[in-house]
């Protein structure tokens, strides 16, 4: 299983990275990670002309604290993330979201922003990012713009970046300490794709009922979703066993019709996202601070 | 004489080579002026060829040959069968490549070589071929369905064969029996996913007309037979060599794969060794998979929970073509029976094409289906008369005072199915001592009250090892005391560079790392079959042992003369050869040797000590005397069984099941096994745990999931899910002994034991945990979904 | 690094690159779309590390780069350029003892047929050096990683029990 031939090029500047982008800007790939389009390639599933390959960009390795977010730039591996002290201490749910991701091997290659881009259905961190409503920072040789996540995923395998567009950070909101979080999936072995997952916060009022939620699904859609109807169902209540009830009970149709495949047919999605709605949601509340 | 190094558990020889990365499995090796082979693989499962242009691919630079099906010549003949039968009225063999049809979705209709396997690909892409779609047979219902489509054309009914065996008389038990049940069971197709994939390194040597293949197979000698006679070669001028197999499970036993014969045929046409090497893609959709049948079967029993007769009739798949005859569903009749008292049993099966990848054995090679059926019946005659399930398998053993106990059906060796030795029950009794299987009923009440799920689950079996047709050794002797040994059969990790020095070593009084065993090279033993079917420790082991025995007794004759002492009073031991009760007078191995081989000069140093000392001086005659037979120390046996010997086992496990997402994790596993006398008991443990690893894979992970055109919907380890160190549970193991007497070494086959009683006992165990449902497995593999699905289906 | 001016780098199928492997430097040319595994394999001549998948699932080409673990099968020659790849024949020392990972795996027959085992030996020398204190679930949680089909990982988890056991008695850094 050997790629096909194609161009490529590793630029150590992002402006060159842009440029080159822009050249055949619609037969072009970037390569960051490659954990996921490498094995595209090999299996031939993907024979781009050109591709750049952008681990080289210096500028592209931080990851800061910003405004009510972390930001995370492009060349940054899921395990630099994992072991960073700044994540470790503001970001908890970040960490425990990408210790599901693959295997150790994976993560010490494979980039957060790679992840966000490839925009897998079945991937953890498009749907953290849904869940926190977070944005990313796309750029070409035309300018920058940032994207909120509940418009840029559009669907299996896509996004909302144009031809010439390459994302350089995501942005991650950080949590308030009241808000409690839990991240949970379900899948066949360890480090599988999963067959469905969910990222809740929780957000409790002073006299401890459900102020707000989020929570967003991978697995479920080509995209990840937002469960808006089971946020609601929480909203306001105690969080006892009835309202968890109810709100994994809305769960059932954000299953979309047609994810039906070799593990999992439409019907038995909805069974395991209804049980893992409840689980999740429980963990999160259990966690609130006060 | 007692032994020191057989039963002991010795760290391998084998390790420090392939710890270090110098294994040589085939893609290791690198020729000089090396050419790389690609296969263009159907994409249909069932289609005629109307056109196959290569005029693209032939002209990319870097590709020196495409081979389509009119490019072969002569050589386009169907594959030989392997094991014909009398009841395989239409077999059908694949030819190298597809001419007119193809059969199945991977099927190689084109062959590319290039300078690089990258450039092979590219040519792959370029070649062009018009199919013209037809019906496709994508399952044993479907192939067994009246007016169904044909997947050869000339074959009616799709059935390759059909066989029809009866033991006593089951049908007027039937008429009488207190107690019938009828059920349904299937089980369906998986497949062996050796960590390395196939490959091929063919070299034609101009110089010496010789050709040399490198293959990653378990059977070299049959391949080299082969090839001789495609190729017109006498057979000395063919090399085959098995250098280290990467795991082979029974899909490498299989030959005459087409790139077995394209990939020499390239190398002798382009005068340039050809290399081909498999990818994990290829090997989902070209390399034989295994394990599909369809059991209707009745069972008749009395209220004391007697099995008293049964009555199996099966479907098998045999894929799109039939090379390896039809052992897998004979396999499945006399292993049916197990460690039961059956002597009123009639066994009936159809063997189908369909258009899917050729089935051929994989670990069990039927014994798991025979095993799921009979241990079912076990299950469900104790639930039916509300015995314990251990209790009603006790009651039906075949007693340790009732061997030989003949089935009374002809095995795979076409010899009697007759037990030679074991004791059923004193395995049982120590798997419930594992388990604590008393104790369990209670976790389990406990359990339920908190809204848990436990089963526990056990499963027995029999299995037929050790069987002929022969196998051979060679052990040798050299002047500076090396002990060389070599065997037809192969090594995919079973560790017979250490236990065939083990048995060697006992015998020449030396240590087993001073023993260099050679398997798998036509060139350094010329006769044999394979590996497979758990015989190559009992078959050329038996082997090994009878040429170190002939060995050690020449070595004796030729101290005893070089001493002027008797034969008896010699001994072997630290490599040295001397006179009980007087160790000065002593040579060393090596030393025999040299004076084994009566030539008149003097090499080496050994040779040089020996002039010194004072010994006997020749005898008038002649120099190598008749009842000296050959010079040298070395002898060459063969060891041919009588039949099979049988080893058994019975597993248990505990399990819990979550019926809401159907998903199962284990909480103990246990094993005990019995494959007779035992050479490397660490070797043995380390084939049952990954036996068992393999059946649990078999069980709950792995599917190959066809869809209605036969394309397979899951061809990647990403969708193929082989457990991991984390879905493995730690497996206990325990042993019972009975020797078999049917060889020298009292051993029997412990290679596939892991594996066979897995299915059966994960049926039970979720019958036994999900049992306030009413639940009863009579399918596998299962999978969480299955298993929900199976649930809702109880409760609707 | 591939360009030598300072002018918009452009777009190539040939690479140089530089590479330093089980401490030994190698400068090639190479074509950019070859695997990391075909390069250490075919090119460099170290076939210790076996390819299974070439989809990143299996484990069997496991080498450290930089001292992290990694999927060579997933990666391209070129990429790695400039940095230190460590393989399975660099992890005996000098005087060719077997190092003590390599050492409990023999005791403990934690190897049949030896194809998964070079990559998993990196993913033990990998994981020991992050956490030289293992538990069982621990173990085995990060070598699900690497797929082995001959010993069903029991005897694969004791032998790197052993050699966690034995490095820390040794004080050794792995």
């Amino acid at each position: 299983m050997k790629p096909p031939r194609f161009y490529y090029c590793a630029p150590q500047i992002l402006d060159e990275a842009l440029a080159l982008l822009e050249q055949h800007s619609e037969d072009t790939k970037v390569l960051a990670g490659g954990q996921s389009f490498v094995p595209l390639l090999n299996m031939r599933l993907a024979a781009p002309a050109y591709i750049v390959d952008i681990n080289h960009i210096s500028e592209l390795l931080y990851i800061e604290q910003e405004d009510g977010y972390l930001a995370i730039g492009a060349t940054v591996r899921q395990r630099q993330v994992e072991r960073s002290a700044l994540v470790q201490e503001k970001h908890p749910l970040l960490i425990e979201v990408i210790k599901h991701i693959g295997h150790m091997q994976i993560r010490n290659r494979g980039t957060v922003v790679g992840s966000v881009a490839h925009a897998d259905p079945a991937a953890e961190l498009p749907a953290l990012l849904t869940c926190l409503k977070g944005e990313v920072l796309a750029q070409s040789t035309h300018g920058e713009r940032v994207i909120k996540a509940e418009e840029f995923f559009t669907g299996y395998l896509s996004t909302a970046l144009e031809p010439g567009e390459m994302l350089t950070e995501v942005r991650f909101p950080l949590i308030a300490s009241q808000t409690g979080w839990a991240f949970m999936e379900f899948a066949r072995r360890s480090g599988d794709f999963a067959l469905v997952g969910a990222a809740a916060i929780l957000t409790p009022t002073a006299d401890d009922r459900c102020m707000s939620a989020h929570i967003a699904y991978l697995g479920i859609a080509g995209a990840p979703v937002r469960g808006h109807a089971v946020e609601d169902a929480l909203a306001g209540t105690t969080v006892d066993e009835p309202a968890l009830d109810a709100a994994a009970e809305a769960a059932r149709t954000l299953v979309s019709d047609d994810m039906d495949d070799v593990h999992a047919t439409v019907e038995y999605r909805r069974v395991l996202t209804v049980e893992l709605t409840k689980r999740v949601l429980k963990a999160a509340w259990e966690r609130r601070g006060h | 004489m007692a032994t020191r190094w057989f039963g002991a558990p010795i760290p391998r020889n084998e390790d420090p080579r392939l710890l270090r990365g110098k294994g040589n499995y085939v893609d290791d090796i690198d020729l000089p002026e090396q050419l790389h082979a690609a296969v263009l693989r159907s994409t249909h499962a069932r289609a005629r060829i109307l056109n196959i242009d290569v005029s693209a691919a032939r002209v990319l630079p870097g590709v020196h040959l495409v081979l389509a099906a009119s490019d072969l010549g002569e050589v386009l003949e169907p594959s030989p069968l392997l094991v014909p039968h009398h009841a395989l009225t239409q077999p059908r063999t694949q030819l190298p490549l597809a001419r007119d049809e193809v059969h199945y979705v991977g099927e190689a209709v084109a062959f590319v070589v290039a300078d690089n396997r990258y450039i092979a690909e590219d040519a792959l892409d370029l070649i062009d071929v018009e199919y013209e779609p037809l019906p496709v047979i994508h399952s044993l219902e479907v192939a067994a369905a009246e007016d169904a489509p044909l997947v050869h054309a000339d074959v009616p009914g799709n059935v390759a064969a059909h066989l029809a065996q009866t033991v006593g008389d089951p049908d007027t038990v039937f008429s009488s029996a207190p107690h019938i049940e009828r059920e349904t069971l299937l089980m369906d197709r998986g497949a062996a996913m050796p960590m390395e994939c196939r490959g091929v390194l063919a070299r034609w040597d101009a110089h010496e007309d010789m050709l040399t293949c490198w293959i990653s197979t378990q059977g070299p000698i049959p391949i080299r037979n082969g090839l001789a006679a495609i190729f017109h070669l006498p057979e000395h001028k063919v090399r085959v060599i098995a250098p280290d197999v990467g795991g082979g499970f029974g899909t490498k036993i299989m030959m005459f794969y087409p790139e077995e014969v394209l990939t020499p045929f390239a190398a002798i046409h382009l005068g340039k060794p050809v290399k081909w090497i498999e990818d994990r893609r290829e090997h989902f959709i070209s390399a034989n998979q295994e394990r599909s049948q369809l059991h209707e079967v009745e069972y008749a029993f009395d209220d004391q929970g007697i099995l008293l007769a049964v009555r199996d009739k099966f479907l098998h798949d045999a894929g799109a073509y039939t090379p390896y005859g039809i052992i897998v569903p004979i396999i499945t009749a006399c292993t049916l029976p197990g460690p039961y008292r059956l002597k009123n049993y009639s066994s009936e099966f159809t063997v189908l094409y369909t258009n899917k990848v050729p089935v051929s054995p994989y670990r069990g090679a039927g014994r798991p289906h025979a095993v799921f059926v009979m241990e079912r019946i076990m299950d469900r005659i104790a639930g039916e008369l509300n015995l314990d399930r251990a209790e009603v398998r006790s009651r039906n053993f075949i007693a340790p005072d009732e061997f030989p106990w003949d089935v009374g059906l002809v095995y795979q060796d076409g010899g009697p199915t007759k037990y030679d030795s074991g004791n059923y029950q004193a395995g049982l009794d120590k798997l419930k001592v594992l388990l604590d299987y008393d104790n369990f009923p209670a976790m389990q009440a406990e359990a339920r009250k908190q809204g848990r799920y436990l089963g526990l689950g056990i499963a027995c079996y029999v299995e037929g090892t050790g069987i002929g047709p022969y196998e051979g050794a060679q052990v040798r002797v050299e002047s500076d005391g090396r002990v060389f040994a070599s065997t037809g059969v192969t090594t995919q990790g079973q560790a017979h560079y250490t236990t065939f020095a083990q048995i060697v070593a006992d015998q020449l009084g030396v240590d087993p790392k001073d023993v260099q065993v050679t398997t798998g090279d036509t060139q350094a033993f010329y006769w044999g079959v394979g590996t497979y079917a758990s015989r190559a420790a009992t078959v050329a082991g038996s082997a090994m042992y009878l040429a170190a025995v002939k060995v050690r007794e020449k070595a004796k004759l030729v101290a005893a003369d070089l001493f002027e002492a008797a034969p008896e009073d010699v001994e072997l031991a630290g490599g040295k050869v001397f006179v009980k009760d007087a160790p000065h007078r002593s040579l060393t191995l090596g030393q025999v040797a040299i004076s084994a081989n009566p030539l008149r000069y003097a090499y080496g140093e050994n040779a040089r000590k020996l002039m010194s000392m004072k010994l006997a001086g020749p005898r008038p005659g002649p120099a190598l005397p008749p009842e000296r037979g050959a010079p040298g120390l070395e002898a060459s046996e063969f060891y041919s069984p009588p039949h099979g010997s049988f080893a058994s086992g019975v597993h248990g496990a505990i399990i819990e099941v979550d019926p809401k997402t159907g998903m199962v994790s284990f909480v103990k596993y246990a094993a005990v096994h019995d494959c007779g006398r035992v050479i490397n008991p660490m070797v043995v443990e380390g084939q049952v745990h990954g036996g068992v690893a393999q059946g649990i894979g078999g069980a709950f992970f792995e599917r190959l999931v066809y869809n209605e055109e036969g394309q397979l919907t899951n061809a990647s380890f990403m969708d193929y899910l082989i457990p991991t160190a984390a879905e493995i549970p730690p497996i206990a193991v325990d042993h019972v002994e009975t020797p078999s007497p049917l060889n020298p070494l009292g051993v029997k086959g412990a290679g596939e034991a892991g594996v066979i009683p897995v299915p059966a006992l994960f049926a039970s165990a979720i019958d036994d945990a999900l049992s306030p449902f009413g639940i009863r497995v009579r399918e596998m593999p299962l999978h969480p979904l299955r298993l929900y699905e199976l649930l809702e289906e109880l409760k609707g | 690094m591939q360009e030598q001016e300072e002018e918009t780098p452009a777009f190539t199928e040939e690479c140089d690159i530089a590479v330093t492997v089980n401490g030994r430097h190698y400068e090639q040319r190479v074509t950019v779309r070859l695997l990391l595994s075909d390069f250490l394999r075919h090119e460099l001549h170290h076939t210790g590390t076996h390819v299974g998948c070439e989809h990143g699932v299996c484990g069997c080409c496991t080498v450290l780069l930089n001292g992290e673990a990694v999927r060579s099968c997933l990666m391209f020659a070129v990429q790695a350029d400039g940095m230190v790849v460590t393989t399975i024949e660099g992890m005996a020392g000098t005087n060719s003892d077997l190092h003590p990972i390599q050492q409990a795996f023999q005791e403990k027959h934690g190897l049949q047929c030896g194809f998964c085992t070079p990559g998993i030996i990196m993913t033990v020398h990998a994981m020991l050096h992050e956490n030289p204190n293992p538990s069982d679930e621990e173990i085995r949680h990060e070598l699900s990683g690497n797929i082995c089909r001959c010993t069903g990982y029991q005897n694969i988890v004791e032998a790197v029990k052993l050699a966690a056991e034995r490095l820390r008695e040794q004080n050794m850094e792995v």
